[in-house]
């Protein structure tokens, strides 16, 4: 029976083919941007290197200064998350390091333009960076401020001329010596917490670390025991943050000091609408992503609606044949589904291509540094959901209309006998 | 309770109303009409008389407006969707002055159509008794071929062919020969007539041919909607 049905829908798109363009265009262009946005949306937040074990981390990365009448953001600084988030008692580690800057080296007369990050030695803990040679510096490295640091592939490239074989060797950024300890696999510049060109211990920034000020250029990363660990680790974070007493310097307005500790989701989305209270906006970005999925979707779905209806038209002789000849609604309201799943499976196919070929040329593009978006299996798991949440968003209508038709005069409404 | 005694088809008080917004027209009035097994009966009448409605309603593809429609003594308005559909299936083979083929299906799949609604059956045996219908119309040879390869005679034997596949006690067919000049027709009478005395097979037959209809056992003539002979 199935394979009866596969048959027939494969003669019906064959049958009218800038009605199956159109409806096949409509669904592969529709999947393909779906899936290059969810592409992205997995590899910025998704357990990929080098946070992998993104269910046990919590990111805070947003300080809010904040009063009734005002408030002032920024990130906070290495002293303050020394003093009030360090000492934390849930994590199993916690590492500080700064956001990601500008370092200059030269190779030759060639001025090389290097994303700088300083972190601490729990920084390579916490994460999983993967290791082409060497090792990450330190906690005694750092202490010492030794002037060692971690570069990524491309810039061993770009600086040594080789990937390999570069430890020990130095690398000068902004006029100072470092030595190569170790080179990691590039990081894109979509993992915002951790991505850098060049990595160095936080205690070799020229900045003044120890300056007491709520205020700086920093972020830390937490990492629990396990994932079941992390509401726990929340709730201490916030305990610790409501007994940070406000500033008493120039920030002398403030009456309440905002940080929070969010997954990665929550801090990227945070950070990206400013949320500055205890809601992170998730649920309203998860929502609105939901909202747009759907209208994206309703568009080509009720253009493939309107396909399907005319189509129906011209086959009214055999639905009244096949109703003549026993078949019930039921029986056919399955076989027009079963007929708009395989359009949409072709087209999702086509789009799941389409999708391939489009990251491939963002990849290339060099738009977002290190990037390599890609077709993983989570990826390609729900461009399956999307396909079936299509096809049956399309088909369902279509099916429930053609099953409503009356034999006598599906088969009156037959104008070319055959 | 289905009995061998039963009339294969009756119809009592049948009529049929055909309503819009502004006109009511009677399609059928007062039809009483019994079809013993085993018979050929024909239905004649001027165009726009009613003979091919009378022909849904026997088929159950249609339903009265009042009187009752019973299959094997059984009357079949209470019946769901479902049922009517199950028992078209097992019952009731259609052939139809334009073919009604599958354009897309070849030959084979066409015929194999009612098959696919009859539970139980393997692809293995529907396409054996599909290929056995073939046989019967002589048709052996076309299985592959699309309708829009055959004659018009050939699509018909077809028609006549998918109606047989399911072994139907009845088959109801509405002018199968009038699309097809008069050797072909004769043709397809003759596998009709065949069919009926050698199978056994019940035949209710729409035609316009006076030739053809005295050929068969009883000829039911309709006029305006009611039953004049």
């Amino acid at each position: 029976m199935l394979w009866n049905y596969l048959k027939m829908a494969w003669k019906v798109l064959q049958r009218r083919k800038f009605f199956t363009f159109i409806s096949l265009f409509g669904i592969s262009f529709t999947l393909m941007i779906l899936l290059v946005v969810y592409a992205m949306y997995d590899h910025t937040v998704g357990p990929h290197a080098p946070e992998k074990r993104v269910d046990r981390l919590l990111f805070t990365s947003s300080l809010y200064l904040w009063s009734p009448q005002t408030e002032n953001g920024g990130h906070p600084s290495y002293s303050f998350l020394e003093r009030y988030i360090r000492p934390l008692h849930t994590p199993e580690k916690v590492s500080i390091s700064t956001g990601h800057g500008t370092a200059v080296a030269y190779v030759g007369n060639t001025k090389l333009e290097l994303a700088q990050k300083y972190t601490d030695g729990e920084f390579w803990q916490v994460l999983d960076f993967d290791f082409l040679e060497g090792r990450p510096y330190n906690p005694q490295e750092v202490r010492a401020a030794a002037h060692v640091a971690v570069i990524n592939e491309s810039t061993a490239r770009n600086y040594f001329g080789t990937a390999r074989g570069v430890l020990g060797r130095t690398i000068v950024t902004d006029e100072v010596r470092y030595r190569v300890v170790g080179v990691v696999r590039d990081v894109p510049a979509s993992r915002g917490f951790t991505y850098a060109e060049v990595w160095m211990p936080i205690t070799t920034s020229t900045q003044d670390i120890h300056n007491a000020e709520y205020m700086g250029s920093c972020m830390a990363i937490l990492l629990a025991r396990r994932a079941a660990d992390v509401p726990a680790i929340q709730q201490e974070f916030a305990r610790a943050v409501r007994q940070v007493p406000p500033p008493t310097a120039v920030y002398k307005w403030c009456t309440e000091v905002r940080l929070y500790a969010g997954s990665l989701l929550a801090t990227t989305v945070r950070e990206r609408l400013g949320e500055d209270g205890p809601d992170d906006g998730v649920v309203w970005f998860g929502q609105a992503g939901a909202g747009l999925l759907l209208l994206f979707m309703l568009l080509p779905a009720l253009n493939l609606v309107n396909v399907n209806v005319s189509r129906i038209r011209d086959r009214s002789s055999e639905i009244g044949v096949r109703k003549a000849f026993g078949a019930t609604s039921g029986a056919l309201v399955w076989q027009f589904l079963v007929e708009n799943l395989f359009l949409t499976a072709l087209g999702g196919a086509l789009g799941l291509g389409l999708a391939a070929a489009a990251l491939h040329l963002i990849n290339t593009s060099g738009l977002v540094a290190y990037t390599q978006f890609g077709l993983n299996g989570r990826v390609f798991l729900g461009a399956v959901v999307i396909i079936l949440l299509f096809g049956l968003l399309s088909g369902v209508y279509p099916a429930y209309k053609m099953s409503k038709l009356q034999a006598v005069q599906a088969l009156k409404g037959a104008s070319n006998p055959a | 309770m289905q009995t061998s005694a039963a009339p294969v088809l009756q119809l009592t008080d049948i009529e049929k109303i055909y309503q819009t917004k502004t006109i009511e027209t009677v399609a059928l009035h007062r039809i009483n009409l019994t079809i013993g097994r085993g018979e050929f009966v024909s239905i004649m009448g001027p165009s726009g008389c009613g003979k091919s409605t009378l022909l849904s309603l026997m088929g159950l593809l249609d339903e009265p407006t009042h009187g009752t429609v019973a299959v094997d003594g059984r009357p079949v308005q209470s019946y769901s969707d479902k049922e009517l559909a199950g028992l078209r299936n097992l019952k009731i083979g259609f052939v139809f002055q334009s073919y009604h083929l599958i354009n897309d299906l070849a030959v084979l799949d066409n015929v194999e159509l009612p098959l696919l609604y009859r539970p139980g059956l393997s692809g293995k045996d529907r396409r054996q008794r599909a290929l056995a219908a073939l046989d019967k119309v002589g048709l052996s040879a076309r299985t592959n071929h699309f309708p829009s390869q055959l004659s018009g005679g050939q699509r018909q034997r077809v028609a006549i062919a998918r109606a047989l596949a399911g072994a139907p006690e009845i088959i109801l067919a509405d002018e199968p020969t009038g699309n097809l000049d008069s050797v072909m027709g004769e043709e397809i009478m003759d596998l009709l007539l065949g069919l009926n005395r050698e199978h056994g097979t019940t035949i209710v037959m729409v035609t316009h041919d006076e030739q053809q209809a005295l050929k068969t056992q009883r000829l039911i003539r309709l006029f305006d909607g009611s039953q004049v002979g």
